[in-house]
């Protein structure tokens, strides 16, 4: 290994960056350790695109809160990569399982691109955001699997709720991979599109926390339900995540990873 | 779908067995390499078979026809109209009597020199280039590219023989001055820059565009270095830049293949002009005078649901008959960003990147490519290596770089400095020879011209 230039004239400038700068040079090449380094997160946002929710878990950890399972028109990971339209339908058997009800809010919590995700924040931001909001009634909790945001428009409408929450995992970055996200939609119903939406992102342990995600959430909610719509009607700049920097991603959803 | 072109059916057997396509979209699509973006718009060929007999059909197929019959209306698309009205039926002459097939046979032959691909270029339509890149295997695709040069040039000049240009991407998740200023640095010890120091910005704001540009600018000022730099916000946001005279060298936006995906960019033809007009009039540039700066990428036109039904390859190509227009000093295709759900694999993503080095070039843009991939997509950085290296052989004009191939702000893994500067020695490509020759004065070259290991005396002295 060559990555032993001392003293280290980067040490003022790792601080200011994320970024992986300084990594030293074995001739033109990465150094060993850069190279292993990388690949070690790499294969953890992998990992994390193509592991399964853990949804038994996450119902005993909801609990006393009620959830139901229901799945995506989707069969396997695979296809739910090549195929966001599936991963935004409900399965029509599955359709039968959603209590119609008159409920304030439906949460959905939807795998999307990560499992760990889902796993590890998302029953908590449940119950922060619900403890902040006293006499809302909630539908049961929502466990979609292969699922994408839209799912939560059919879910919302089926259920009879006036709002519906979607809690997904984004997809994964190397220095990330368990990054949930949330989407709020007023009167959920098929082909609402993604500017009738309000979204936090980036909830994780270096990001947003689950407390603040939570504040910001219920929020939002009361927000929605007395101005009685969500997406650019809602949109308050301290509170709105930032425009899509690169907006090539796909299907104008943030960074395609929907 | 408005207006929809009345187009004849196309009908061969082959290996005994009969296909139809309903039209030349179909035919299009169907001639089309597998990808997963077809397949998700439901225009995929259904097997092999039906592909390779879309090829037949398409091979004798004339090229005059797609000056004849439109994929996407004239009447309600302007990109249709640019891409008709421009057309230069002088330069298309020479091929104008050859089928897709006998174009293809032309391009590899030893006639199709560089000035005849360079002069040939403003008479080829994207649906030709198309057409003709969908019976070229990925050796054929890096032939012909090899073969043409597109120079462009602003303090830097690019696309020369033997060069390879580089973005230097240094985007941070918050925009930290610092932070961005830091991975700055780190590029320019490996040589980076050359092409641009091109920002995404974290935050969508006039105002802190205006502020990324002036710390840019000071970078520049302070150590000399003949380079252009751009933060890639809308082009609304660099007009009003420019109105409050932020120190603005190039334009940027994302464009796409018809007008109803450019407005869901935000942008129209109009919008792009007043653009290039706005920093043509700065006059910044020392050694050119190319203003624009375009990213594209397979599947963008689908992903706003504007895609005419035309397959997602074609529609890149128009995108680059939008981006020729504005005589952009850089072109690149975002290849692997976009998603598996458009390319599915590393195979697509590196079939695609060669596509669209090679349609660029033909029609004569200053090409460059983003060799990269996000974390949901079948494919790593041993996939990064094959891909930069055909490019490099197809003579790309400039790639984008990272630290450590590690894009923290957009979450998606590019090239590395390390990349880049290895293919440059291994394949004896130079930066662009003004940036070179900074190098040189910074002593950041060794005896060879190589850019060696520094020693800690000067990172000291860079970094001070």
């Amino acid at each position: 290994m060559t990555d032993d230039i001392a003293p280290d004239p980067y040490a003022r400038l790792r601080a200011a960056t994320p970024a992986r700068i300084g990594l030293g040079r074995s001739g033109d090449g990465l150094p060993t350790r850069a190279v292993l380094e990388f690949q070690a997160a790499h294969s953890r946002a992998r990992d994390a695109v193509h592991g399964r929710a853990d949804f038994d878990t996450l119902a005993a950890a909801l609990a006393p809160l009620p959830s139901l399972r229901v799945r995506s028109r989707v069969e396997d990971r695979a296809q739910y990569l090549r195929r966001p339209d599936l991963g935004r339908r409900l399965r029509e058997s599955d359709l039968a399982l959603l209590p119609r009800g008159d409920w304030d809010l439906a949460f959905v919590i939807a795998d999307g691109l990560s499992a760990e995700a889902v796993n590890r924040h998302a029953a908590a931001l449940v119950h922060e955001t619900l403890h902040r909001l006293p006499g809302w009634r909630a539908a049961p909790v929502v466990l979609a699997e292969q699922a994408r945001v839209a799912l939560g428009d059919e879910v919302g409408e089926a259920l009879g709720a006036r709002l519906v929450a979607v809690l997904v995992g984004e997809r994964p970055g190397l220095s990330v991979a368990d990054s949930l996200g949330v989407y709020l939609t007023w009167e959920p119903r098929a082909g609402r599109a993604d500017s009738e939406r309000n979204c936090i992102s980036n909830i994780h342990a270096n990001g947003l926390s689950v407390a603040r995600a939570a504040d910001t959430l219920a929020w939002l909610l009361d927000e929605a339900q007395s101005r009685r719509v969500t997406g650019v009607g809602l949109k308050l700049e301290a509170l709105s995540p930032p425009e899509s920097p690169r907006p090539l991603a796909g299907e104008g959803e943030g960074r395609g990873f929907l | 779908m408005l207006g929809k072109p009345r187009m004849p059916a196309y009908r061969i057997t082959l290996n005994a067995r009969t296909w139809v396509f309903e039209d030349l979209r179909a035919l299009m699509a169907c001639a089309s390499p597998r990808r997963s973006g077809d397949e998700l718009a439901g225009l995929a060929a259904q097997g092999d078979e039906q592909r390779v007999a879309a090829r037949h059909v398409l091979a004798d197929l004339p090229l005059r026809v797609f000056l004849e019959q439109p994929l996407v209306p004239y009447e309600t698309d302007e990109v249709t109209r640019l891409i008709l009205d421009t057309h230069a039926a002088a330069a298309f002459a020479p091929v104008a009597g050859f089928s897709v097939g006998q174009f293809r046979d032309w391009l590899l032959s030893y006639a199709a020199t560089t000035e005849a691909l360079a002069a040939l270029a403003p008479g080829l339509t994207p649906e030709m280039v198309a057409a003709v890149s969908k019976l070229m295997r990925n050796q054929d695709l890096i032939a012909v590219a090899a073969k043409c040069r597109v120079v462009t040039a602003f303090r830097t000049t690019l696309g020369l023989p033997g060069r390879l240009a580089c973005r230097l991407q240094p985007n941070h998740p918050t925009d930290d001055p610092l932070g961005i200023a830091a991975s700055i640095l780190d590029g320019l010890l490996f040589g980076m820059g050359d092409a641009v120091i091109g920002i995404n910005p974290a935050s969508d704001s006039v105002p802190d565009t205006i502020r990324l540009l002036q710390m840019l600018d000071e970078l520049r000022l302070r150590y000399d270095i003949p380079m252009q730099s751009c933060v890639l916000a809308h082009v609304t946001n660099s007009l009003r830049a420019i109105e409050r005279g932020a120190p603005l060298d190039l334009v940027f936006q994302s464009v796409a293949g018809s007008e109803a995906a450019n407005r869901g960019f935000g942008v129209d033809l109009a919008l792009l002009r007043e653009g290039m007009d706005a920093a043509q009039s700065l006059k910044r540039g020392t050694v050119g005078g190319n203003v624009m700066y375009f990213e594209t990428g397979q599947g963008s036109a689908l992903s706003a649901n504007a895609h005419h039904g035309v397959d997602q390859q074609t529609m890149e190509v128009r995108a680059y008959a939008v981006a020729r227009e504005f005589s952009p000093l850089l072109v690149n295709t975002v290849v692997g960003f976009i998603g598996p759900e458009y390319l599915y694999d590393s195979k697509q993503i590196i079939r695609a990147g060669l596509e669209d080095h090679c349609c660029g070039k033909l029609m004569g843009l200053p090409m460059g490519v983003d060799v990269c991939y996000t974390n949901h997509a079948e494919a790593d950085q041993d996939d990064m290596d094959t891909l930069m290296t055909l490019l490099a052989n197809a003579g790309v004009n400039f790639v984008i770089a990272v630290p450590g191939a590690d894009d923290v702000m957009l979450g998606y893994q590019s090239l590395s400095w390390h990349d880049v500067l290895g293919l440059r020695h291994l394949l004896e490509l130079r930066p662009a020879p003004e940036f070179e020759a900074w190098l040189q004065r910074m002593e950041l070259l060794d005896a060879q011209g190589r850019l060696a290991p520094p020693d800690a005396g000067l990172m000291q002295r860079m970094l001070a």
